[in-house]
């Protein structure tokens, strides 16, 4: 086994950490992803399965799940991302197969994507500069897809509602991290 | 240009991929006698109205969903937008 150097999606050996004004964009490299997608026929039988792994019903469209250890958003029609702390639930995706059988189909999403935790009370301006979402009108709790310069990003607003946690394409990072920085900047 | 989705809401036109007709979805029997002439109609034949056109987009930057979208060619206005499975489970199809 080679004796490899973990590196974080923005290749530092620490995760990024940017202040600028008001604003804070953290990267956070501690979280556990996997993607839920009921197959045919089975969808009544997935969503049961998550309501007994969450709590509370399966989120639906435009929503979050929001607790721990896991959480949960709306991808799709019958597809969730199911998130946890990537130390506790590094086997997020076998644990949710073990748990979904035939229901669904699981696929790992760890390394898939790199996450940014974006807060401050200028949030919201910087959000209306970088994307058509109208985030205005997103509560806590709520969680959508949207184009972030070209880049295929969730938006999930968290509690409390000055936070907001953008998970984008991790091969990325880099463009979309400049992105945001390029909206903190103008809005500071 | 705002697209309302089925369950999203109005959505901006850039987050959509635009495909064509919607009539794609009748993909013909290829076991039919009439297949060479089916397909040729299929994938070279479209209407061109001044009116409402019934029409594919895919929800590439949302939720990754297809959608049957009636738009009016003259003024874009948009009367009716539908999940594309939705139009396919009517017709007794993917269920």
């Amino acid at each position: 086994m080679h004796d490899l150097t973990p590196l974080n999606a923005l290749a530092g050996d620490a995760p990024a950490n940017d202040t600028i004004g008001t604003l804070t964009l953290t990267e956070n490299p501690e979280l556990a992803l996997a993607s839920v997608a009921a197959r045919k026929g089975q969808e009544r039988k997935c969503k049961a399965a998550l309501k007994q792994l969450l709590g509370k019903p399966a989120p639906g469209p435009g929503k979050a799940c929001l607790r721990d250890p896991e959480a949960a958003f709306w991808t799709g029609p019958d597809q969730w991302m199911v998130g946890a702390p990537y130390d506790t639930h590094e086997d997020l995706a076998d644990q949710l197969s073990k748990l979904l059988g035939a229901a669904a189909s699981v696929t790992e999403q760890s390394d898939a994507w790199v996450c940014f935790d974006l807060r401050g009370a200028a949030m919201e301006d910087a959000m209306a500069l970088l994307g058509p979402l109208n985030i205005q009108s997103m509560k806590t709790g709520d969680a959508t897809r949207t184009s972030i310069h070209h880049l295929g990003c969730f938006v999930i607003r968290r509690d409390p509602s000055d936070w907001v946690r953008i998970l984008g394409p991790r091969s990325s990072a880099g463009s979309l991290h400049h992105a945001i920085i390029a909206a903190m900047k103008s809005v500071a | 240009m705002i697209i309302h989705h089925p369950t999203l809401g109005p959505r901006d036109s850039a987050e959509f991929v635009y495909l064509g007709d919607a009539s794609l979805i009748n993909r013909p029997d290829p076991t039919a006698e009439t297949k060479a002439q089916d397909f040729h109609d299929y994938a070279y034949l479209r209407d061109n109205p001044a009116g409402p056109i019934r029409e594919l987009w895919f929800h590439e930057g949302g939720d990754r969903s297809w959608l049957v979208v009636t738009r009016d060619t003259t003024t874009h206005e948009i009367t009716a937008v539908e999940f594309a499975r939705d139009v396919a489970r009517k017709q007794g199809r993917s269920v």
